[in-house]
């Protein structure tokens, strides 16, 4: 239990701590980047880099981005714009910067560094989950796929509008 | 203090778990919700990765690759269902969707 292990659950848990407390929907979001970005420097600390980058790609990176963009998308309209203005204040987005930049500097000390991990921790390389993945859990990949291809259906299908504009020829009649 | 590291990693994925779970417990907003039910997963894959960095196999980060996929997919579905809510009831507040008919 070293100083870095520290200072990234600290982060983790008072960025998490921020999320719950907000009553702003975009803050909460920008605290659990946060809080998301310190998980993947303790997933590195635990001998995992592959999930680390998975964790900022996927996690921080892909579902994140939907939210943001699902929230921008709920309030449209002439207050958003104004709403933005006061949402990116400096004092907003501030503290976040501040715990990133903490978690960056901290990221770079252990890469330098390039040391032995900590004892009692293993180091399981891509290579070995590449091969459970591929091997003993090929079955759970496929499950996984269709999964995913059930999410995109299904979310094509419940957030479809119902059709507002007919078409010039079909006005009249009444469907 | 000198913790054992997996002791470590699990108790902070335990104090995340909880948080998550506090704050689906306690916010009536339906993205908070959803929010939560993220921060939760993705205690239970720090969980997994610390166990598989104990016994030094694999096994626990497969688990946390299923798990990233499964929150991708369950955020999409969310999303369009918390569309749908938003466009009937015009609020985000979970306690009105409990007129559900049709």
């Amino acid at each position: 239990m070293n100083t870095a292990f520290c200072i990234a659950a600290a982060i983790a848990v008072l960025s998490t701590l921020m999320v719950i407390t907000r009553y702003n929907i975009m803050h909460a979001l920008l605290y659990l980047v946060v809080s998301l970005l310190a998980v993947a420097v303790v997933l590195y600390m635990y001998g995992a880099p592959f999930m680390a980058a998975l964790e900022v790609i996927v996690y921080a990176g892909a579902i994140m981005v939907l939210l943001i963009f699902f929230v921008m998308m709920l309030n449209l309209g002439k207050e958003s714009a104004i709403q933005e203005r006061q949402w990116l204040k400096p004092h907003i987005w501030i503290f976040p910067a501040i715990l990133c930049l903490i978690l960056l500097g901290e990221l770079l000390f252990l890469v330098m560094q390039n040391r032995q991990p900590a004892a009692g921790i293993q180091v399981v390389d891509p290579k070995a989950v590449g091969m459970a993945l591929f091997g003993p859990y090929l079955l759970a990949v496929e499950l996984t796929g269709m999964l995913l291809m059930a999410g995109i259906v299904g979310a094509y299908h419940l957030g479809r509008q119902k059709q507002k504009t007919l078409h010039r020829f079909l006005e009249n009649t009444d469907v | 203090m000198n913790l054992h590291p997996t002791t470590a990693g699990l108790l902070l994925s335990g104090v995340l778990f909880v948080l998550g779970l506090i704050s689906i417990l306690v916010r009536r907003n339906i993205i908070f919700m959803l929010l939560s039910v993220e921060i939760m997963l993705n205690a239970a894959g720090l969980a997994f990765v610390v166990a598989s960095a104990h016994w030094g196999t694999a096994d626990g980060q497969v688990m946390f690759m299923f798990i990233l996929a499964m929150a991708a997919a369950e955020v999409s579905v969310g999303l369009a269902l918390i569309l749908q809510l938003y466009h009937q009831l015009k609020t985000l507040d979970s306690d009105e969707a409990n007129k559900m008919n049709g």
